[in-house]
């Protein structure tokens, strides 16, 4: 047996050791991290449009995400009222560079619906027509679920979406991002009713009835589907006043 | 101190003999730490349902035991009896966090794919006991080796376990589409008549499969290995 201070001493020697090591590693990579998490959402942005961007979306690299969101990509921060928000204010907001890209998506979506900034990508393709990539966040089975959906130039059809999780569970609810055929279904779905009526898109469980408005559920998830659905829903809404301007 | 004075022989240098050779094959097979000693199963669950998921880890895992093996058989004469524990606990964590700064660093879709599993190696019962049964009595070297051995008795199991996974699950291998019933599969069962049945198969996927892979993998390794079946 040792004496107490000997011990004591041993453990702070070996946390001081520690930290300094984790400190160092930590600040000296954070640049790289900063880099992988940017790129990583603007993949997630651009898996929106997968289907309309040049050559094969899965073996895209991170050179050509970044060209695609340099010279294709145009961005924009809105407000609930549906106008766009000057890159100053963003500044003064603490948003870097008043780009829609580094606005901080966790902090947003704790503020009331009506004090919202929302972020709005419109991608060009090459023969020239526009998409318009929106985003939106709500709740799954376990934790959050949020989603990229573009929309057509009309701003009623859906052009395709992308979604991602925290923690939903493999195989069940994950599968809102890891099954291809599940996002395939929302391209070509509509919005608007003929009537110009809002419907969303809705996720049936058991199977889509209408072929227009609503697409398959996954079987053991009808949770995070129902989330899926609510934060559609609840999504597009939010973007509608500023659709609207540009519509008419 | 006493024991400082004493003249101690000069430890004989890195040397591979049959005794350490035995520290790396025994815990492939008469001693694996997952199909015999049944440690380390909650992560063998959850990282399982791909090869390259399986991969990432079992390198971490091999990585963060080889060290803390290495440095807590470094330490092992200094290190209080009163505290060893927390103190095999701390090295462990800090292993673990330059394992996930790293891979966040370098492979950061692993990385996300992980989560919060990279962060629970720390709890892997694998690692502290094989610093509690073996580092903190022997030399380096055999602590490295030790680690090494049961590193990798560990990943293989791991790899075998997803490889049924995902292959039976979703019909591939390292995110390689083999066998399924569309046209962008290898082998498109829709095309051949006698194969238009096969399905993926959803639920090996799910934890539950994990289950049922490691049972078989468990018999299958007492039924080839009779040293590991209980006489009593």
């Amino acid at each position: 047996m040792q004496n107490n201070n000997s011990v004591i001493g041993f453990i702070l020697a070996l946390t001081f050791v520690v930290a300094l090591i984790l400190a160092l590693l930590q600040n000296g990579l954070k640049p790289i991290h900063d880099k992988n998490e940017a790129l990583y959402s603007k993949k997630a942005t651009l898996a929106a449009v997968a289907d309309h961007i040049d050559g094969d979306f899965n073996k895209i690299n991170n050179d050509q995400i970044q060209d695609i969101f340099d010279s294709q990509i145009k961005q924009m921060v809105l407000n609930s009222e549906g106008s766009v928000v000057e890159s100053a204010e963003l500044e003064s907001l603490g948003v870097k560079g008043g780009m829609a890209e580094n606005l901080d998506l966790t902090r947003e979506q704790k503020k009331k619906p009506e004090d919202r900034l929302l972020p709005l990508y419109v991608y060009t393709k090459s023969d020239g027509s526009k998409y318009y990539i929106v985003y939106t966040r709500g709740k799954g089975l376990w934790d959050e679920i949020w989603g990229n959906i573009a929309l057509e130039e009309d701003l009623k059809t859906l052009a395709g979406v992308s979604f991602d999780h925290k923690a939903e569970t493999p195989g069940l609810g994950a599968e809102i991002k890891d099954n291809k055929e599940f996002k395939a279904q929302f391209i070509g779905k509509k919005i608007y009713d003929d009537n110009g009526n809002y419907t969303s898109v809705y996720v049936r469980k058991g199977g889509a009835k209408d072929p227009v408005h609503e697409v398959d559920g996954i079987s053991g998830a009808t949770i995070t589907a129902d989330g899926v659905t609510e934060m559609l829903q609840r999504g597009l809404k939010a973007y509608e006043p500023y659709l609207k301007t540009i519509k008419s | 101190m006493a024991d400082t004075t004493i003249v101690q022989p000069k430890e004989a240098a890195i040397k591979f003999g049959k005794k350490e050779r035995k520290l790396i094959t025994d815990p492939l097979d008469d001693n694996n730490p997952i199909t015999v000693q049944v440690l380390g199963i909650c992560s063998a669950l959850a990282v399982t349902t791909g090869m390259k998921n399986a991969l990432v880890m079992a390198v971490a895992v091999i990585f963060v035991l080889v060290f803390s093996n290495v440095i807590t058989s470094l330490l092992r004469k200094q290190i209080p009896k009163q505290v060893r524990m927390i103190v095999q606990l701390v090295i462990i964590a800090a292993l673990v966090t330059i394992v996930e700064l790293t891979l966040k660093a370098i492979a950061f879709d692993s990385y996300k794919q992980l989560s919060v599993f990279i962060g629970l190696i720390i709890t892997n019962c694998i690692i502290m006991g094989r610093l509690e049964a073996f580092a903190m009595a022997n030399k380096p070297w055999e602590s490295a080796l030790d680690g090494l051995g049961n590193g990798f008795g560990y990943g293989i199991i791991l790899i075998i376990v997803a490889f049924f996974r995902e292959f039976f699950g979703k019909g591939e291998l390292m995110g390689a589409k083999i066998i399924g019933g569309t046209s962008d599969y290898l082998l498109d069962t829709s095309s051949i008549a006698w194969l238009g049945w096969y399905e993926n198969n959803n639920l090996m996927v799910l934890f539950p499969s994990a289950m049922f892979v490691i049972a078989v993998l468990i018999w299958a390794h007492r039924a080839w290995n009779p040293k590991l079946v209980d006489v009593s």
